[in-house]
This record gives structure tokens, C-alpha cells and sequence, in this order.
């Protein structure tokens, strides 16, 4: 009776009706996986940053169009703030020793403070697209959705031409083999330093979007944003991984951290559907990360584990048994 | 081309597991010097090597590539200087990255790293060619991640890596130790092959005294951080491993006690 009552009253024109607003919130956080994506992936670096350069670049965009300069400029600054903001992480790191997940947890910390003096003192700040002429907007949909895809679009080629070259290419050889990329006289500290500051840009440019889109900033719009950006990125990779196979290449990848973050948020719109509590979110969302992750490894594990090497272990011993006692059968027959 | 004045380095100064690894080092390799290292396990050869590298900063001493004096230059600033081969074969190549990949970022050791294209078509066949030369197959797979080769594989691209820029001196870290002997011979021959061709000033760390003996024109031996034995030219055409095991103990006192270096 219960169930039926609530089948009954799930509507799924108000899924249906939802899905344009998840498919734009999912590409502007595709957006921030693709900044988490260099970090995580090319850097191999767990960039914990994020949670405070996505709320700055929220705060800065706000602000400054407020007081009258223009939305694109206060884009830009925002951008420049988040790249300060990866800087100093990348600093704390490179010439102070901190460990990267240390170093990015104090930066994100410091920033609670620093966006809170950006956002004069007030944890919320409004901006409303009748009174400013914004990027994009939660009020045309339409709109929004093809604005984030040719920022995404722009994003994913610059980066795709940017860790092709010279510089870009010596930042992945950090990320994967720092030993021989100092032997190729390659400045590794720099490298870092430049990666942490390029993904703090990216996630404080979506951190601005995401403002114009909501219509306010909020000192904790970037709260577990890591999580999320994580979310984008593996289901992804696993997707993407899944649907090319050997064919996903750099181009492939960086397009799949995109749509796995209008995933991510599709998933999100079933659960809010289903009407599970949105309090519940975080929890849900840190579920999914973990069982994304895990994934690989339980893959892995189910080819080659001592579980199963015990049982073909035991198999196999089983079956020599067996042909034995066969052997022992048959030569009572032949006796008989 | 390289001097080492008397360098010292201890490491874990004043904890229990205090080394004194380099004990007043002094080496000179002429240009074009292939000089071969052997000592028993801690006598200061790899250490020897990762100073000459600049691993970390030496405790005294100085160290002098081509006239330049080097100490007081990090890592990736010496890299400009040296090419480097490692005991690890995962060490010397970026296993995500393609060879071809790979090549490119060693073609411009040295260079500043800007924003034009990571490797250009010129280079590309430049690359296919020498490849070619090593004679494993690696030319047709020129876009496969080195993540897919097998060890002496990757050792060969990295002795490749090593000598794309011409280095002042080439620095060989027991770089056959971790693969098998058919590989190592192969692997060796190549070593041969490029130093000669390319004219390298090289030094080479080994446990195999034969192999220590039959390349190379100098033979150094080392023990507790010095270097006990210097031998060149035609003293070094007629030794022999018994030799070595003679000198060993006349010089250092005691037996050599490595049963790597013995049965090598």
C-alpha cells in the first residue's frame, strides 16, 4: 500500500521538467572536473583546493558585477583569484614541504575567510539577472545549456592544444615519473606550480558560472566540490572507457570528465525524483565516489585474488582426487 | 670532461643509521673516458653517481662538468649536462606517455619548454630512424605507451633518451642489474654501440666484474666511500677477474665480499 501510494505520486513530467536545469548545473561542474582533472589525474595530485577556489570564483564574479564592472571582466578576475588560489597551495607544497592534501586543505581553509571579506562579510550574496547582464542564467535554460557546452568546448581544446606542447607535456611527465622528468631538466616544483595554478583558474571559472546560473554566491557553493569534481571525472573515465574502449585517447577523455559531470547530475535529479531528502546528498554523492573508485580495484581483484586462486587451488586438487579414485573404480572393475 | 674533488656525503648524520657513504671522492674523466665501477655492496658507487647527478646536495667538495663547477646546481639544472641511465628501468621512462612522447621531452633536455607543439613531424621521423637502429620493433609502435614494454625495451629507449642531446657525461647506473642475461648482453652492446658512435664520455656502475673488464677503458674500484683502484689503457686490456679479486684484497685489506661481483 505504501509503495504503491508512492509510485503513484513520483510525476515524471517533474523529471522530465527538471532535466534541462541538471544538464546545465552537470556542465558547469563538468567544467570544475575538468580543473580537478588536471590535479588528480595529469598531476597526481589530490587537489583539495577546489572546495574553496570554486566558492571564490563564485564570490569575486558577484561582487565585482555588483558594483557595476562588467560580467566578463569579473569572469576573468575571478579566474585570476583562483589561480592565485592554486599558486599558493602549489607553494605551501613546493617550497614550504607541506604534503598536497595538507597543503590544499590549509589554502581551502584560509579562503572560508578570504571569500567571506570578498562577499563583504555576508555569507550570501545576490545577483539578479534583471539587474545585471549575465553570461547565463537559470531563467533560460535553453540558453544556459549552450553557453556551458561553448565554454566546455573552448575549455577542452585549449587544454587539449595547451598539455600537447612542450610545457604541457613536461607537467605530465611530473605527474607520472617526477624522477626522470628532473633528469630531463625538467623543473618539477614549476610544473607543479603551474598545473595547481591553471586547475584553480578552471574551477573558480565554473565557480562564476555557477553564481550567474544560481543568481547568488555562496560562501559554501564549493563545499565538497572535490567530491563532486571526483565523481565527474571517474564516471567518465569509465564510461568513456566503456563506450571507446582502446580508442579513448587525451581529446576523448577530457570530453568524458565533462559528460560525466551532466551525469553526475542527472543521477542526482533521479535521486531528488525519488524524493530521497536532499539533506541526504553529500552522503549519496560520497557513495558513488567510493564505489566509483573502487570499482577498478574490485575488477582487478576478481581476475587475481587469493580468494580465487584458493578455489582453483582446491578445484584442482579436488579433480587430481577424483581421477584418482577414477583410477582405483576402474581397476576394481577390471578385477571383477 | 668531469673531475670530482674530494667529495664527501654522509647520510642520517647523527641518528643511528649514520653513513658515511663518500669519504673524500677524486676522479678525473678525460673526453671521451668509458670508465667502469665496481666495489662491493655500500662501497659508494651509486652514491658516487647520484652526486655527480645532483640527487642531493654533496657535504664538501666540488664537482666540475666540462670546466663548469656544477655543486651548488640542483638536479634539473645539472640535467642540462648528463645523460642517465637507471638501475630501475621504470625510472628512466614515463610509462603514460608514448615513445615517441618520451623521445621529444629528452630531445630537449636543456631547452626551455615553451608553448610550441611537444614534437614536431621532423622529429618524428628523426625518431622512427634510430629506433630502426636499436632493432626491436619499436619503430612501428613509435604512438604505443612505454607502460607496454617489456624492461630491456624500456632501458634501450632510455639509453636513447640519454644521448638525443649529446651529454658531457654519461652516467650508467647499473643499468643491466635488473634484467635477465640475454637482455643484459643486448642491452650492454647497445651501450657500446652509442657511446662509441656518439663519442660519450660515460661511467658505468656494475656488479659484474667480467662485464667491468670488457668494456670501458678505465676501470675504477671503490670501497667504504673511496676509490681504491684506478686502472687504465693496457693494464686494463689484460686483467682479469682473478686479478681484480687479488687487488681487492691487497688494496683494502679485507676479502671481497660480494657474492654478486663473484659470481657475475
Amino acid at each position: 500500500m505504501f509503495l504503491i501510494n508512492y509510485f503513484s505520486s513520483l510525476n515524471p513530467l517533474a523529471f522530465t521538467n527538471a532535466l534541462p536545469g541538471n544538464i546545465a548545473q552537470g556542465l558547469i561542474w563538468g567544467i570544475m572536473a575538468l580543473g580537478v582533472y588536471i590535479t588528480f589525474r595529469l598531476l597526481d595530485f589530490a587537489d583539495l583546493t577546489v572546495d574553496g577556489s570554486f566558492a571564490t570564483g563564485g564570490a569575486v564574479t558577484v561582487m565585482m558585477t555588483v558594483k557595476g564592472y562588467n560580467i566578463w571582466v569579473a569572469l576573468l578576475c575571478a579566474c585570476i583569484a583562483g589561480l592565485l588560489a592554486g599558486l599558493c597551495t602549489g607553494l605551501l607544497h613546493t617550497k614550504l614541504g607541506i604534503p598536497p592534501i595538507l597543503a590544499g586543505i590549509l589554502t581551502q581553509i584560509a579562503l572560508y575567510s578570504i571569500n567571506l571579506n570578498i562577499m563583504d562579510r555576508h555569507a550570501n550574496q545576490a545577483l539578479s539577472v534583471d539587474k545585471y547582464s549575465l553570461i547565463l542564467s537559470s531563467r533560460n535554460l535553453t540558453s544556459a545549456i549552450v553557453i556551458g557546452l561553448l565554454f566546455a568546448a573552448v575549455l577542452i581544446i585549449v587544454l587539449y592544444w595547451y598539455f600537447g606542447t612542450e610545457q604541457g607535456s613536461a607537467i605530465r611527465a611530473t605527474g607520472c615519473n617526477p624522477a626522470m622528468s628532473r633528469a630531463q631538466g625538467i623543473n618539477i616544483d614549476n610544473m607543479k606550480l603551474i598545473g595547481l595554478s591553471i586547475s584553480n583558474a578552471i574551477v573558480a571559472l565554473s565557480g562564476g558560472l555557477l553564481a550567474q546560473y544560481s543568481g547568488f554566491a555562496d560562501v559554501n557553493m564549493g563545499r565538497g566540490g572535490i567530491v563532486i569534481g571526483l565523481a565527474a571525472v571517474i564516471i567518465g573515465e569509465v564510461l568513456g572507457d566503456a563506450i571507446l574502449g582502446k580508442r579513448m585517447d587525451f581529446k576523448g577523455r577530457l570530453i568524458f570528465v565533462v559528460i560525466g559531470g551532466i551525469i553526475y547530475y542527472i543521477v542526482i535529479g533521479i535521486v531528488l525524483w525519488l524524493k530521497m531528502p536532499s539533506d541526504d546528498l553529500k552522503l549519496f554523492t560520497a557513495i558513488i565516489v567510493a564505489i566509483f573508485l573502487a570499482v577498478p580495484y574490485l575488477k582487478g581483484k576478481s581476475k587475481s585474488s587469493f580468494a580465487k586462486a584458493g578455489k582453483r587451488a582446491a578445484a584442482m586438487l579436488a579433480g587430481r582426487s577424483a581421477t584418482a579414485y577414477g583410477d582405483v573404480d576402474a581397476k576394481n572393475k577390471e578385477e571383477k | 670532461m668531469l673531475e670530482i674533488r674530494n667529495v664527501h656525503k654522509t647520510f642520517n648524520l647523527g641518528t643511528i643509521n649514520e653513513k658515511h657513504a663518500l669519504n673524500g671522492v677524486n676522479l678525473k674523466l678525460d673526453e671521451g673516458d668509458f670508465v667502469t665501477v665496481i666495489g662491493g655492496n655500500g662501497a659508494g658507487k651509486s652514491t658516487m653517481l647520484n652526486a655527480v647527478a645532483g640527487t642531493w646536495p654533496v657535504d664538501d667538495g666540488a664537482i666540475l662538468i666540462d670546466g663548469v663547477d656544477v655543486t651548488g646546481l640542483p638536479e634539473f639544472k645539472r640535467a642540462s649536462f648528463l645523460g642517465r641511465v637507471f638501475q630501475d628501468p621504470m625510472t628512466g621512462t614515463t610509462a603514460t606517455m608514448q615513445i615517441d612522447e618520451n623521445l621529444a621531452l629528452a630531445a630537449r633536455r636543456g631547452q626551455k619548454r615553451g608553448l610550441r607543439w611537444g614534437i614536431t613531424k621532423a622529429e618524428k621521423e628523426h625518431f622512427h630512424e634510430l629506433l630502426k637502429e636499436l632493432d626491436l620493433g619499436l619503430e612501428d609502435r613509435m604512438t604505443s605507451k612505454v607502460g607496454l614494454l617489456s624492461g630491456g625495451q624500456r632501458q634501450a629507449v632510455t639509453l636513447l633518451m640519454a644521448s638525443l642531446q649529446k651529454p658531457k657525461v654519461l652516467l650508467l647506473d647499473e643499468h643491466t642489474a635488473a634484467l635477465d642475461p640475454k637482455t643484459a648482453s643486448k642491452v650492454l652492446a647497445l651501450t657500446d654501440k652509442i657511446i662509441t658512435e656518439n663519442h660519450l664520455t660515460a661511467m658505468m656502475v656494475t656488479h659484474n666484474m667480467r662485464d667491468a673488464i670488457a668494456h670501458g677503458n678505465r676501470l675504477i674500484m671503490m670501497n667504504n666511500g673511496k676509490v681504491i683502484l684506478n686502472i687504465s689503457g693496457e693494464e686494463k686490456k689484460r686483467l682479469t677477474v682473478e686479478d681484480l679479486l687479488l687487488k681487492f684484497e691487497e688494496v683494502s685489506g679485507e676479502e671481497f665480499a660480494s657474492d654478486k661481483a663473484l659470481l657475475g
